[in-house]
């Protein structure tokens, strides 16, 4: 770990640099928001504004940014929002300042600038890339189509090379991603997290507390009314991917601890939680991604649409690629499915720390932060 | 052929159309703005005033009738009805679940706003979430709502209503009601009402309107010109000094001032001319508008030195800031001289005491002129900060003359089937002042009356004029 922390010590001494034109924008906005605060019942976000005074921090923008679920209840209740002259719109300002979060913090720098310019094309090269691949590894040993191998992957890739490269890219992950919410969590000066607080940031991100709207009837979508659906769907992306990896990682325990080696039986737990989680996969981002085609264009940063819905369908891609893979793993399609598959998953892994898929760790390490913010004394306690 | 239409677009006009609705009539409601800008002046409003005898969900302790009667009173110097008043009062206790029922939610006060968690229960969202509520509610129940469509015309046959247009549309209906505003967002006529000066000045153009542009008051002059009863003074109304820096329409709550009762307030020579502590601010806010108006230029300074800071919410606009009055003063253009001489009187003045904001403490003033009673501390710590304010009208009482049925009136004769609702009819129990809250109770009891009877007026005509709209 200390190597983790001279790297995070050494981070760009970032909030000393001037705002950006988003994190300036978000400061008028919260200057504004400030003396009217009628939102306040709605998120987290309002009440850790109303505990500042002044918003020229950049740390506290992005820390308030990433407190922003983008439910969008605070813009279609906003009497200022456009076409009041005031035009304040919070979830597309937040939106903005968290793309730049994801981007700035992200290690190494330049990885992330690369995303920050275009997500989507890299995101999906970087997936089908390896794909073709894998396809021309495979194709060099022999044909593509073979005979039928009865689900053995490893006659395809040997384990060992697929732990091999696995094990990189998700490690490589991993620590990309842990640097980048590192440096975050040092700028946004928390505080030590107490159990309490740890356990209310824990159930918030696992209910997806603030997508409830604070009255529980849920979000905006295409308008005003509130609906659940969205908090539904992302349920059932983010719980299809937790399924998905739990069943990797036991297959993993199989594997070295048990020396059972995949293919697994339908009925093992590897594949009963594969295909649950691989079924969330596909309906919880099919799910969002109509909700992202229908949303109230004002909620969302133009410049994100690609790189929100290019990391909804990876992970679609991922998923149905997956149970493809299952389902025609008799036949003689196994080897191209592997690879479609691996080159989806190897894609994610690989630009995990850069895409969309970073907004779930700094997300839940904002919720951290205001537990243990809103259990310590307000600094602006008015009297009245 | 409509049973009901329902004039004006936002809190008691939804409320009229919802429980006309509810009743079985078919409704038109018709809103003078864009779909974006509607709901008036609801859109800015954040809570509801409650009568409760004991804690409500977000409501503590109690809030008894006659304690609010007695507010009212206080408020409006007596100019009020008390069996209006009191029918309001009662209503406001119960009508929350009507609210919660159209979609409404409620939360607990608004930090900074602790002083009224007894008395207001707070929308969430505020007045433009409740007013989305409402409409969505409409629609659900198949309320049909005309947006861009302001009343220019209203048709009577004697005493009875008929038809409105809105230029060359026509709207006949059985019954209707009249819930399109004050006049607040009529310049010219606000300038009639308030008149010249003995300065020469024509205070009302340099008002600032709080909330929608409109509230022209055009339904309120059809009705003065058909020969309506009329209640109210036009130059009165909810008047709160706001930053002078607000837009001129619109500005809603963020640009309220909220330091007067810690500092000093000087008008634009320079002096002081009222007493700052008089009571805690949501107490006082309402009147210095009206102070504010009455000085030259219809301007004023709020002053604090940086003690004040963090202890009042925090302004929208930046105040000017420096390090010494006289440079304060320069910046603010107000004579150095002069405010250096105010402030170093005020501070003599200053007798010791124990500063708390919380309550009406013992620091006050000996030999100021005026004095100022509470929260007297000499301006003494750089930097020293100035805002400037102007009268902000949040809306105007000259109205329609109601009773507890909500019906117009013409010499004393009610009309069998016109009722009045909201800003147009809240003079009969504001006649002057106001305390926060009421005009939304004011909206939703006679908004919810004037659709119950409405819907009477068009469904049953033999039963109109029953008085027990709401149950």
């Amino acid at each position: 770990m200390q190597s983790l922390k001279t790297i995070a010590d050494q981070a760009v001494q970032w909030h000393k640099e001037p705002l950006t034109p988003n994190e300036a924008e978000v400061a008028r906005i919260m200057q504004i928001c400030n003396a009217c605060r009628y939102c306040e019942g709605f998120c987290a976000m309002f009440p850790a504004m109303t505990r500042r005074l002044k918003f020229d921090n950049k740390a506290d923008l992005n820390y308030l940014a990433n407190l922003c679920h983008n439910c969008g209840a605070c813009l279609h209740a906003c009497q200022y929002a456009p076409p009041h002259e005031f035009k304040v719109n919070v979830p597309r300002s937040m939106a903005k300042v968290r793309k730049e979060t994801y981007t700035s913090y992200a290690w190494p720098g330049a990885l992330g600038k690369l995303y920050a310019s275009n997500g989507l094309a890299l995101s999906l090269a970087v997936a089908l890339g390896l794909a073709l691949f894998l396809i021309l590894a495979i194709m060099s040993k022999g044909s593509l189509f073979h005979e039928p191998l009865a689900g053995d992957f490893y006659a395809v890739f040997p384990h060992n090379t697929l732990v091999a490269l696995f094990g990189t890219v998700f490690l490589f992950a991993v620590l990309a991603l842990a640097t980048g919410v590192r440096r975050f969590w040092k700028d946004i000066t928390p505080g030590d997290p107490s159990k309490p607080a740890v356990v209310e940031a824990t159930t918030d991100v696992l209910r997806l507390k603030y997508l409830d709207g604070g009255h529980g009837l849920g979000c905006n979508d295409e308008d005003d009314r509130f609906t659940l659906r969205r908090r539904i769907f992302h349920h059932f992306t983010f719980y299809g991917f937790l399924l998905c990896f739990a069943a990797t990682s036991i297959a993993t325990l199989y594997h070295y601890l048990l020396g059972w080696h995949a293919p697994y039986d339908f009925m093992s737990l590897p594949v009963i939680l594969g295909t649950l989680g691989g079924i969330g996969l596909l309906v919880g981002p099919a799910g969002l991604f109509w909700l992202n085609l229908n949303r109230a264009p004002l909620h969302l940063d133009p410049d994100q649409k690609s790189m929100d819905r290019g990391f909804i369908a990876l992970l679609f891609f991922i998923s149905l690629t997956g149970l493809l893979l299952l389902v025609l793993r008799d036949t003689s399609w196994m080897a191209l499915m592997l690879a479609l598959h691996l080159g989806f998953v190897m894609g994610f892994f690989l630009m995990m720390p850069y895409s969309k898929f970073a907004h779930g760790i700094f997300r839940s390490a904002a919720l951290l932060k205001w537990a243990i913010e809103k259990r310590q004394p307000n600094k602006v306690g008015l009297s009245d | 052929m409509w049973d009901v239409v329902v004039v004006g677009g936002g809190n008691a006009a939804l409320c009229a159309a919802l429980t006309a609705r509810e009743a079985g009539a078919k409704v038109l409601l018709l809103e003078a703005a864009p779909k974006e800008w509607r709901g008036g002046n609801s859109q800015h409003t954040r809570n509801l005033r409650c009568m409760h005898d004991g804690p409500q969900d977000v409501l503590v302790d109690a809030y008894p009738e006659e304690e609010y009667w007695q507010d009212l009173l206080k408020v409006t110097g007596g100019q009020t009805n008390e069996k209006l008043a009191r029918m309001v009062i009662r209503e406001s206790s119960r009508c929350r679940g009507w609210m919660q029922k159209h979609g409404v939610r409620f939360q607990p006060p608004l930090s900074g706003a602790l002083h009224v968690a007894r008395t207001n229960a707070f929308f969430m969202g505020g007045g433009k979430a409740l007013v989305n509520a409402y409409y969505r509610s409409a629609e659900n129940l198949g309320v049909e709502i005309r947006y861009e469509t302001p009343v220019d015309a209203i048709e009577f046959d004697g005493l009875r209503f008929v038809a409105v247009r809105s230029g060359s549309k026509r709207f006949e209906a059985k019954a209707c009601v009249l819930a399109a505003g004050g006049f607040e967002s009529n310049r010219e006529w606000l300038r009639q009402a308030w008149g010249q000066n003995e300065r020469g000045e024509w205070p009302a153009d340099n008002f600032l309107i709080r909330g929608t542009r409109f509230n022209t008051g055009k339904v309120l002059k059809l009705m003065m010109q058909a020969g309506a009863d009329i209640i109210g003074d036009p130059s009165q109304s909810h008047c709160v000094a706001i930053d002078a820096r607000a837009p001129l329409y619109d500005g809603g709550i963020c640009t309220r001032i909220d330091c007067v009762s810690l500092g000093i307030v000087v008008n634009r020579d320079g002096h002081r001319f009222y007493d700052e502590g008089e009571d805690f601010w949501p107490k006082r806010y309402a009147i210095w508008g009206r102070l504010v108006a009455m000085q030259p230029g219809q301007i004023a300074y709020s002053i604090i030195d940086s003690k004040a800071v963090g202890r009042f919410m925090p302004p929208v606009f930046e105040g000017t800031t420096a390090n010494t009055i006289e440079e304060l003063a320069t910046k603010i253009n107000i004579d150095p001289a002069v405010l250096g001489e105010t402030v170093r009187n005020f501070n003599q003045a200053c007798q010791p005491g124990t500063f708390d904001h919380t309550v009406l403490d013992d620091c006050h003033t000996k030999g100021a002129n005026p004095e100022k009673t509470h929260w007297a501390l000499p301006l003494d710590k750089p930097p020293f900060f100035a805002y400037p304010v102007r009268p902000g009208i949040t809306f105007t009482y000259l109205g329609l003359k109601t009773d507890e049925n909500a019906s117009v009136f013409f010499n004393g004769k009610a009309s069998p089937n016109l009722y009045a609702a909201g800003e147009i009819n809240a003079g009969n129990v504001l006649g002057k002042g106001y305390t926060a809250g009421v005009g939304m109770s004011i909206g939703t009891t006679f908004g919810r009356i004037a659709g119950a009877q409405a819907a009477r007026a068009a469904l049953s005509p033999q039963k109109q004029g029953v008085s027990d709209a709401v149950a």
